[in-house]
């Protein structure tokens, strides 16, 4: 994808981030900036930490017992951990959709996208009834369920379920998202249309995107970091991580020789 | 040896077989001769002003029991309104802050709850509640009929609530939604008819309960629908009746354990069946 920027506006940023799952820890000292309307791809060999990494940048990490984070992570220069900030307001500024899908069982399709909203206290129909279409459209999924919107969301398939999350997600409307595998249970033609998708959110989002595809990485994402265990081993732009990475390490897990 | 094997094997299968049919048979038996033995005496003294009609004074035959059936939903229902939003803000509580010493505490102290014997919990709600009203009363009954539902609600509410993965509060709290809005409008609102199941199964351990009741809703003779004053009861009109020398009355008490024990078994088979169906249709 083209480098090109619109602005150097950094909006997000951590800073000697560390994660734990009680003794074990996941996450060891990441240090990144990422730039405002860019999308940065993570990759690494499955259990190096990628999820949990992502997990600790809209607070949800610390939602499983016994975790534990330290370090920074500044939301438009502010600490998102300082206890000053209403963890609320993090949330709805920095979206994420989940590795497993994770519909809400009780509600509708068309519940589950506007939830977020209705729960805000918009209630407007027409303007729920909007929001919806629009992000299910967005997420290649409104030609699949605009029969069914009232249909329960956990009766859809696996993959329909991902894009159902993709949709509630991107209903908040939040400046930065983060999505851990989004395409991972999709076929080809589903997966094209969620890359689109992110080549044309990239203009008003910042994504944050976790990826085992190396394609999939190299096309849609700015920017590339490298994890294993725990640990970011390079952050660049993607094209010279793809064509040129400085470490060993890199090299070999892009080219299949590791991990 | 074997053919002798084989046989060894056949006879020790069909013993134990035959043990495992007849605890089945020890344990249903009972249960059958109750329901069967309430169900003749009760249906053949049943009538339709048995639920139209008030008791008629000493002496004269006829009457029913209106009052007493009123008054037990009328009861029953109070005792509701007071256990179930404390049950369920508990069971809600436990399930949310698993570790912390108070939800220990708490724990221990609903555990002891349903432990203590129902004569008990009516002297506790008689010096609570008759003592300082001075008088018997309808309140007082609810108020012991729900300390008896409340550690059945708690427990239930906290299981059920402990069912609901946590991935599903994950992806509410994502959203940027405070954690009160997650547990009540996703949470709970995903877990109703499992909460309802708890709640009407909790109403129905309670409504059949008579101790607690005679000293506090006491029971009357006419159908009053006042909060502070005694109030009529199914189990308790059983018991005065069926101890009462008058042949009259004490058919009537066999028709009041009819119609208590068929209230108890619908509400249970309606929490059971019904519910569990549209549960599995909906929610987790
Ligand atoms: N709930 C948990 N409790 C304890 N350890 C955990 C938990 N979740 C993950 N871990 C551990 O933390 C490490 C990082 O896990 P994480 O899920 O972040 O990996 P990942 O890079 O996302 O892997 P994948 O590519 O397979 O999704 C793993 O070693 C894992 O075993
Ligand atoms: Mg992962």
């Amino acid at each position: 994808m083209s480098n090109s920027k619109n602005s150097d506006k950094i909006i997000l940023e951590a800073k000697n981030l560390e994660a734990w799952f009680g003794d074990f820890q996941a996450v060891k000292g990441i240090n990144v900036q990422y730039t405002e309307r860019t999308i940065t791809a993570i990759i690494g060999p499955s259990g190096c930490g990628k999820s949990t990494y992502l997990r600790c940048l809209n607070r949800i990490h610390e939602e499983i017992e016994g975790t534990r984070v330290s370090g920074e992570v500044l939301l438009e220069g502010k600490n998102i951990y300082d206890k000053k900030i209403d963890v609320v307001d993090v949330r709805k500024r920095i979206g994420m959709v989940f590795q497993k899908p994770n519909p809400f069982p009780s509600l509708s399709i068309l519940d589950n996208v506007v939830i977020g909203l209705r729960l805000q206290g918009i209630t407007k129909r027409s303007t729920l009834m909007e929001v919806a279409e629009s992000c299910l459209k967005k997420a290649a999924l409104w030609d699949e369920v605009k029969d069914k919107l009232n249909s329960l969301g956990t009766s859809l398939s696996g993959g329909q379920q991902q894009r159902l999350c993709i949709a509630r997600a991107l209903a908040i409307n939040p400046p930065v998202l983060l999505m851990d595998e989004p395409t991972s249970a999709l076929d080809p033609i589903a997966t094209a249309k969620i890359e689109e998708l992110m080549d044309e959110i990239k203009r008003d989002y910042t994504v944050i995107i976790v990826t085992h595809n190396m394609q999939q990485a190299a096309r849609i994402s700015d920017y590339t970091s490298f994890f294993v265990y725990g640990k970011m081993i390079e952050h660049g732009l993607s094209s010279d991580i793809f064509t040129n990475p400085r470490e060993k390490q890199t090299e070999d897990y892009i080219s299949g020789r590791f991990g | 040896m074997n053919f002798n094997y084989r046989l060894y094997r056949a006879i020790k299968n069909r013993l134990f077989t035959i043990l495992i049919v007849l605890s089945a048979v020890v344990v249903l038996g009972p249960l059958f001769m109750v329901i069967k033995y309430v169900f003749v005496q009760g249906a053949s003294s049943l009538n339709l002003s048995f639920f139209t009609e008030l008791p008629k004074p000493v002496g004269e035959i006829g009457g029913g029991m209106k009052h007493a059936i009123l008054g037990t939903i009328y009861i029953v229902l109070l005792g509701a309104l007071i256990a179930v939003p404390i049950g369920v803000t508990c069971g809600v509580y436990l399930n949310e802050f698993r570790k912390s010493k108070l939800s220990k505490t708490l724990r221990l102290t609903v555990d002891l709850m349903s432990g203590i014997p129902s004569i008990v919990i009516g002297i506790f709600a008689y010096l609570m509640v008759v003592v300082p009203l001075k008088s018997f009363s309808a309140l007082a009954g609810g108020v012991a009929l729900s300390i008896i539902m409340l550690p059945i609600i708690v427990k239930t509410s906290e299981e059920i609530l402990k069912l609901v993965p946590d991935h599903i509060r994950e992806a509410g709290l994502a959203l940027g939604l405070p954690r009160w809005k997650v547990i009540l409008f996703i949470i709970l609102k995903g877990s109703v008819s499992n909460l309802l199941t708890g709640i009407i199964l909790a109403i129905s351990r309670a409504a059949g309960e008579t101790a607690p009741l005679l000293f506090t809703a006491f029971g009357n003779m006419y159908l009053s629908f006042n909060m502070r004053e005694p109030m009529a009861t199914l189990p308790v009109q059983i018991y005065t009746y069926a101890i009462s020398p008058f042949k009259d009355w004490q058919r009537q008490a066999w028709a009041g354990a009819f119609v208590l024990m068929v209230l108890i078994l619908t509400l249970n088979l309606f929490a059971r069946f019904v519910l569990t169906k549209i549960k599995d249709k909906k929610g987790y």
